[in-house]
């Protein structure tokens, strides 16, 4: 795998009053590589994606994002991420296409470039039959699909994604990360969390926060040797009991 | 389970012994063309922690909307705690607790504001059946004049739940209670399904966990407003067709790529950090090895496994 580094954390600290959503987090992302953020809820997960996406600045530490300081230039951090989270995905009352297009516009791609671009994207899906129709009436499962291919249409370094298989089923899910997979080969690293702790597995690499510190990180077949347990669902209970 | 349990009389559960708590015939609903509920037919007992599963359009809310009284089925007759859901919904109404799916306190009122907004409109006084809810609410105490719009997520869904409970309902309805919630939490929030069981109450679910179908007493999986199959999670494993095996290996993503591509391989799917797999009639798993190794694969170790719940899922719905 490569090793150049696309995330850099450094002492990361956010307060809001007194309490501390996260304590002094320090970690890499290497290019290419599938992260899993995980957490009970509460452990701060959303308010370091928050930061690292360029949504809300740091109190302190250092925080490098595609290699733009993202406390200083959150700006150009957007630019080079897409974004999906669970509760907000796409405009119900927009078509499929035009979704693509208003998000196409708003990472400055040309109309021409969308069209080209779109019709690729669709294909690929198999969904080409649903470009017209208004995603209220597309099934969820194609709407988180979709979703996700409208996060990554810029082509951007990085994709995070904030909890995207909370309520899907397990067939569903399963080719939601076939997709996550065919990102990373391409090379969009990918930042994701989730609750499901199959899915854990199916990172290159984890890392464990509770009470907004970093309790664990590493690859899941280290991480469960050195717990000496068998799944990243009891590596989480020891982890988030033991905090 | 005794006469003296938690939730006192215990003739309120079986207002009749062997009459089911929910009984549901031939209900049908559309949604404009779209059926939601196909001639649905389904029985649950006094006491049963009941599961449903399904891909999103199955029917669950729909089902749960109907026995909540929320909506009318456009035909068929569903009955709950021995009543008609259309003609005695009031009686339903007082009778049963629901979880919706979506967060839906009052996110302006504060915890403890709506805990007491709950029991007045049942009737009911905090104190009378604080004994219910004390497990679970007892963690959000030191956050009662806290906002509900304020809580994290796995607080708003142990205050949900005993908002829900605080009338002492006979059946609870609970509408994915566990979406969003982490695994600790999950955990816990079922230990206290299990203690609501044990005191009598009869408990309707539906999850898109797996590992939380398993515990439930009985299952429906459901599709397009169709039952697929309906038992015990031991029952439904039972009916899983072929031999299950389980597949380990250097890189889990370049062996499911090439096993999908392999007529000999009938199913293949992730499973954490291994891959399940199911194989066409007469193909020995010297095959996969072989098959895995000839592409640089290394490392292969195969062997036969029980299925789970969430093999009987995928095998359904694949």
């Amino acid at each position: 795998m490569e090793s150049e580094t696309i995330i850099e954390v450094r002492d990361l600290v956010k307060r809001f009053g007194s309490f501390i959503a996260n304590d002094h987090l320090s970690f890499t992302v290497a290019k290419g590589e599938i992260f899993g953020f995980l957490g009970a809820n509460g452990a701060g997960k959303t308010t370091a994606i928050r930061i690292l996406s360029g949504l809300s600045s740091p109190t302190s530490g250092y925080v490098f994002v595609a290699g733009i300081d993202a406390s200083r230039y959150p700006e150009q951090v957007k630019k080079s991420i897409g974004y999906m989270c669970q509760r907000f995905s796409l405009y119900e009352d927009l078509t499929v296409f035009e979704n693509i297009r208003l998000y196409g516009g708003v990472y400055g791609l040309t109309l021409k470039e969308i069209v080209l671009r779109s019709d690729e994207m669709l294909s690929r899906l198999g969904i080409t039959d649903l470009r017209d129709r208004l995603i209220r009436s597309v099934p969820l499962g194609w709407r988180q699909k979709l979703a996700f291919s409208v996060a990554i249409f810029h082509q951007p370094n990085i994709v995070f994604l904030d909890e995207p298989t909370g309520g899907v089923d397990p067939v569903t899910r399963r080719q939601f990360w076939d997709l996550i997979y065919e990102a990373s080969r391409a090379g969009i690293t990918v930042f994701v969390t989730t609750h499901y702790m199959d899915e854990a597995e199916y990172c290159d690499r984890v890392c464990i926060l509770s009470e907004g510190k970093i309790q664990a990180i590493g690859n899941p077949v280290e991480l469960k040797r050195s717990f000496n347990v068998t799944s990243m669902d009891e590596v989480f209970i020891k982890v988030a009991r033991n905090a | 389970m005794t006469a003296e349990s938690k939730l006192g009389c215990r003739a309120n559960y079986f207002w009749s012994m062997n009459s089911p708590i929910v009984e549901c015939r031939s209900i049908s609903k559309k949604y404009g063309e779209i059926p939601a509920l196909v001639n649905f037919d389904i029985d649950i007992s006094a006491g049963e922690v009941f599961g449903m599963i399904g891909p999103d359009g199955a029917g669950k809310t729909t089902l749960f909307r109907i026995l909540s009284t929320l909506i009318l089925p456009d035909s068929g007759r569903a009955m709950v705690l021995g009543h008609d859901v259309v003609k005695d919904y009031r009686y339903i109404r007082k009778s049963i607790g629901f979880m919706p799916g979506r967060f839906s306190l009052y996110q302006d009122l504060t915890v403890e504001e709506n805990l007491k907004f709950y029991a007045s409109v049942f009737g009911v006084k905090i104190r009378d059946n604080y004994h219910l809810i004390k497990d679970i609410y007892s963690p959000l105490e030191p956050f009662r004049s806290r906002r509900a719009g304020k809580l994290s997520g796995g607080m708003k869904q142990k205050l949900a739940l005993s908002c829900a409970l605080i009338h002492k309902p006979m059946l609870l309805i609970l509408d994915e209670p566990t979406t969003g919630v982490d695994a600790v939490s999950r955990k816990e929030f079922w230990d206290h399904l299990g203690t609501l069981q044990t005191d009598g109450m009869t408990i309707l679910v539906s999850t898109p966990y797996m590992d939380e179908a398993q515990r439930c007493g009985r299952l429906a999986m459901v599709q397009k407003g169709h039952l697929l199959d309906i038992g015990k999670p031991d029952e439904i494993r039972s009916r899983f067709n072929g031999t299950l095996f389980q597949l380990t290996s250097s890189d889990r993503y370049q062996a499911l790529l090439i096993c999908r591509n392999s007529k000999q391989i009938s199913s293949v799917h992730a499973f954490g950090q291994t891959l399940h797999l199911t194989l066409a009639d007469g193909v020995q798993t010297e095959f996969v090895e072989n098959l895995l190794i000839d592409q640089g694969i290394v490392e292969v170790v195969i062997h036969e496994i029980p299925p789970s719940i969430e093999d009987c899922f995928m095998q359904y719905l694949t």
